[in-house]
Order: C-alpha cells, then structure tokens, then sequence
C-alpha cells in the first residue's frame, strides 16, 4: 500500500505545480467534505456530551440555567438507596442478558449454519424480531405478561403446573426476569446473524481435516471454530452489552420502571430523575455515572480488535 | 464408459462439497439436533407476532373470557380494532410523522455520510485516520445518556416539541454507523477509476457523483434501509424532545396516548403495535440482503 503511495507521489512530484496546488487542495476539500457530517456531530453529540458532564455538577432545572453546585447531586446519589437499586438492576439486566443472549445466539448461529433447505428463508425470519420496533414488541410482551390474560398463564393453568396466574410484571423478581426474557428476545436475532457471517467464512475443509484427524463435535467447536470467531464475537459482544446497558425502551414501555423501583435501569432512573421530574442536574448525574461502565465496555472491543491484527497479520482495516 | 463413470464421480464430489458432512450424519440425528432446537428458537421469536396480530383482530368478548373459546385461535375476526385506531384516533398523524421524520433524518444523514466517506476513504487529507476513529468512537456514544443535556439543548435552539428536533438530532445517531458502512464500500472502489477521471479533469464533486456514489448502490442502499429503521425505532428522543399528541411518533403515541385504564385497549394497542412494524416487515422482506450486509458490514469493519 505505501509502496504504491510513494510511486503515485513521485509520479506527481514531476509536475510540482500541479502537485502543490492538489496538495494544498486536498485538505481544504476535505474540510468541505466534512462539514455536514462534523456539524451534526459537534451540535447533537459532542456538545451535548460535554454539556451532561457540566449539567451533572449543577442544579438545573428544564429551561432554566443552573448554578455550580459541585458535587451535590453526587453525595446525593451516594445516599440514594434508589440509585443503588437502579445500579443493581442495570448490572444485573446486563450481565445475565448478555451472556444469555450469547450463548442461545452462538448455538442459534451454528444451527443456522448447518445445511439445510430453506436456508435464506429461515435465516431472514430469524431477524424479525430485531427489525420490529422494540418498543411495538414491548408492547406485544406486555399483552402476554398481563397479570389477568397472560397467555403464559393460562397455558400453565390449562397444562395443571400452576393453580394461580403469574403476576409477571407486579412483582419485583418476576418483573426482572420477564423483562430480562423480553431482552433477550430482541437481542439473540442480532448476535446470531453476525455470528453467522463470521462463521461463514471458517473453511469447511478445516473441520473436515480436524473430523479426520478424530476431533469430535465438541473439539471441532472449541479448537477450530471458537478461535477463528473469537475477533467477531469480541466486537458483537461489546455492542450487545453496550446496548444492553444503556437499555430504556423495554423498560419505558412495560413497567416504567416499577413495581416499587424494582426495575428501574439507571437509564430509566434518570429519564425520571432528569425529565419527569424536571431535576436535569441529578438525571444528568446518573447519566454520567454511565460513562466509566461504557468506557470499560470500549476497552474490551480495543483488545479484541487488536487480537484481531495480530491473527491476520499487519496492516489489516 | 469411464468418461461416464468418471463424470458421476464429479458430480457426487459437487454435491458432496455442497451438503459438507452431512453424509455422516442420520435422519433421526438431524432431527433431534438440528430441527428440534430450530424449531424451537423460531417458535419463541415469532410467537409474539402471532400473538399481536391475532390480538388485533379478535372481539373484545374472546380477549377476556379465555374459557368459552380456545385463546390461541380467533373465532369471527373483526376489523373493529383497526378502525377504531384509525379513525378515532391520532394513528395516521402518529404514522405520518415517523415516516416523515424517518426520511428526512435519513436523507440528511446519507448525505452527509457519503461526503464524510469519501473524504476519508479516499482524500486522503491530515488526520483522515484520527477522524475516522472519532467517528467510530461516536457510533458507541448511547443516546441514553445525551437525552438530557439535548434537551435542553434542543431549548436553546428553540426546536423543542417540533418535528425539525428530531430531523436534526436522528442524524447523530445515522451518521457515524452509514459513514462506517460506505468508507468500507468506498475502499472496494478501484483507485484507477478515480485517476483516469483526474487525468480528464474531473473535479472531485464530478468524481464523487459520476464514478463514485453509481458504483456504491448496493452500499447506499444497505445505508438508507438501516438508517431508516433506526429512526424508525428511535424512542428516548423522541419521548424526550416531543410533547404534544400531534407531534408524537408512533413508538411514543402508543406508549403514552393509546394506554389507559381500558381492559379493552388491548385490541387497539395490538392493532396499533401491528400497523407500525408493517411497514419495516415489507421493507424488510424486499431488501433482506442489504439489510443483513449492512449488519454485519457494520460490525466486521
């Protein structure tokens, strides 16, 4: 690539008017070229980022400036046995949603994988749930959670496993699950069909080497299809639980956070906080306190990243 | 003879390389570990469809009394849900906007995608890396935690409760995930095809509309399906930066204008939850390649 860089550039060198007048061009093009893109982003999301770190160290309030209150809004939510709650939860949400999802999403991917008729079909069925609206779908889970005409109940009383329905979404554990369920739902389609991708590009004469050599199901998965998928699933997995974490729709449009806290992410707890309430100080706060979770959740994706470049060797984008 | 023999050998090779090792394995083997499992997992992920559509057509008298009729089953759909939702209701405005802010925010955002690819990709100019690797960082910043702070935002600006807001603010969203997509597209692109261009005294406008963006269709299309879904999909924005019934997009009418006390709101909530994924189940259907390729396009870059 350089190589082919410096004979184009020496080519060019010939003429040097020419050459400075396009060097000189290119980066004031490239402004041009850029403009449109940096200034949605620099107005909608680089400045409203810096914003929220400001606005969590004030007390301002919707349409209305703040003052500089230091850490108040911080000691508050240090306090705040709520906050810790909405912690919990999102923590939790995430670590078992994810590894859920990544596991039903890797076997979904190697079923997906296998010969079979109907291939493209069953594979562009699997993606439904992912292309519906969540918050449509949420809502289509909702219906089946209902305390009175749950469907689930219903079967289960008709099947003589339970005697009373299942109050799903009135009680705190029961809410947590179904909402985790619900997660998971929407998330396994994403993680099965970008695995799928990278399992397409494992050679099959690998595994036909390794069946010969006497690997079994199990070797063949752990030593020839898990290292050459370990680069993709990294990335997958970082935005699973990067999305995962920040989650608010699922929540928002089933239980709004409740019964009683019980379900509230820290997303949620700062649409309350920040919004609802009008306190936009402390909701910034807990948006904030996102922040260093996502960071590691970012660190995580780098390492896989660079894992990937030393598998295939330098100067691979 | 042997030509023969030797052309049947081919051609079970062919369809051995095709089906793999399946050979080895029996019909009852495949059954239990491969449709069973599928069939399943499939069951569970489309079962909530069947759920909504066939809530949305059924009486009001069979969604509550689950006894009388088998709840798994409609006996004399009805259409009532739907009509009510669509002429009692605020539906087709709710639609109307999400449609209407969905291509604009995606028209916006291509548009200042393919310049901020091209410009990458192939400008060449200082910092082309850097800026490429502040975009990808933007792609990982949730809108969870901006909503907030673009409030108020938003205030200043005096968008607030406005459709133009969430034009302008859905972009952010678009913007660094198409860019992504189309720098990849963008560098399959022989580099030749610029220079022949260059040497004839193209400038890089003509270059870019004329060589470029024809031979990324594919790209460009992967790009405005998933943008459009997205928007589509948007929901804390939109709840947060819109607040009168006429301005609402469809994800957030339903959520804080069709529920109410109702035990009977479910036929119309159903019926609404079905109306609004249509549209992106039919656009789906038509480009379900692109819309994978933009997926995984997106993820492997």
């Amino acid at each position: 690539m350089s190589a082919v860089e410096e004979t184009r550039r020496s080519a060019t060198l010939a003429e040097p008017s020419l050459w400075s007048r396009l060097k000189s061009n290119r980066n004031w093009l490239a402004i041009w070229f850029m403009l449109p893109a940096a200034l949605f982003l620099l107005l909608f999301l680089a400045w409203p980022l810096l914003l929220g770190i400001w606005l969590s160290f004030t007390d301002a309030r919707l349409a209305r400036p703040g003052n500089f209150i230091g850490l108040e809004n911080y000691e508050w939510l240090w306090d705040d046995s709520i906050f810790w709650l909405s912690v919990f939860n999102t923590l939790l949400y995430t670590i078992v949603a994810s590894i859920i999802k990544f596991a039903v999403g890797l076997y979904l991917a190697l079923l997906l994988n296998r010969h079979m008729p109907f291939k493209a079909i069953i594979r562009s069925v699997v993606l439904i749930p992912f292309i519906v609206p969540t918050v449509l779908s949420a809502i289509a889970f909702w219906w089946i959670y209902d305390s009175q005409f749950s469907i689930i109940s219903w079967s289960l009383r008709q099947m003589g496993l339970i005697q009373q329905n299942i109050n799903f979404l009135g009680d705190g554990n029961w809410a947590r699950a179904s909402l985790i369920f619900a997660n998971i739902w929407r998330g396994v389609p994403f993680v099965a069909i970008t695995l799928l991708a990278g399992l397409q590009t494992v050679s099959p004469s690998l595994y036909e080497a390794a069946t010969l050599d006497g690997a079994t199901a199990w070797q063949r998965f752990r030593y020839v299809t898990y290292p050459l998928l370990t680069p993709i699933i990294a990335v997958v997995m970082t935005f699973s639980v990067l999305f995962t974490f920040t989650d608010f729709q699922l929540i928002w449009a089933m239980t709004r956070g409740g019964p009683v806290n019980a379900t509230h992410l820290m997303a949620t707890l700062s649409y309350q906080r920040g919004i609802l309430s009008g306190r936009l100080g402390e909701g910034a706060a807990i948006a904030t306190a996102m922040i260093p979770f996502l960071l590691a959740a970012i660190m995580i994706s780098w390492f896989g990243l660079q894992r990937r470049k030393w598998q295939h060797g330098e100067g691979n984008d | 003879m042997t030509d023969a023999v030797a052309k049947a050998a081919t051609e079970e090779a062919r369809a051995d390389a095709k089906e793999g090792m399946t050979y080895l394995e029996s019909v009852p083997m495949r059954i239990v570990t491969l449709w069973l499992p599928l069939g399943l997992i499939m069951l569970i992920l489309l079962f909530p469809f069947y759920w909504m559509a066939l809530t949305s057509v059924k009486p009001n008298a069979q969604l509550i009394d689950m006894e009388k009729h088998n709840p798994f089953w409609v006996v004399e759909p009805t259409l009532d849900h739907i009509k009510k939702l669509l002429f009692e209701t605020n539906y087709p405005t709710w639609l109307w906007n999400t449609m209407y802010v969905a291509a604009a925010a995606t028209f916006l955002s291509i548009f200042a995608s393919v310049l901020a690819a091209y410009a990458i990709a192939r400008l060449r100019f200082r910092g082309a890396q850097t800026v490429g690797a502040l975009i990808f960082m933007a792609y990982l910043v949730p809108p969870s935690i901006l909503f907030i702070p673009l409030a108020s935002v938003i205030h200043f600006y005096g968008l607030f409760d406005s459709p133009l807001a969430l034009i302008l603010v859905y972009p952010t969203i678009l913007i660094p995930f198409s860019t992504w997509l189309l720098m990849g597209y963008f560098k399959t692109i022989p580099f030749e095809l610029e220079e022949c261009a260059l040497i004839d005294g193209a400038s890089r406008w003509q270059i870019l509309t004329k060589i470029i963006v024809p031979l990324a269709v594919p790209g460009l299309i992967s790009a405005f399906i998933f943008s459009f879904t997205l928007c589509w999909n948007e929901f804390i924005y939109a709840l947060t930066l819109t607040t009168s019934v006429q301005n609402k997009t469809v994800p957030v009418a339903i959520v804080s204008e069709l529920v109410d006390g109702d035990v009977y709101r479910w036929g119309s909530l159903m019926a609404g939850a079905l109306v609004g994924s249509l549209p992106l189940v039919v656009l789906y259907a038509f480009f379900v390649e692109h819309y994978v390729s933009a997926m995984t396009g997106a993820v492997k870059e």
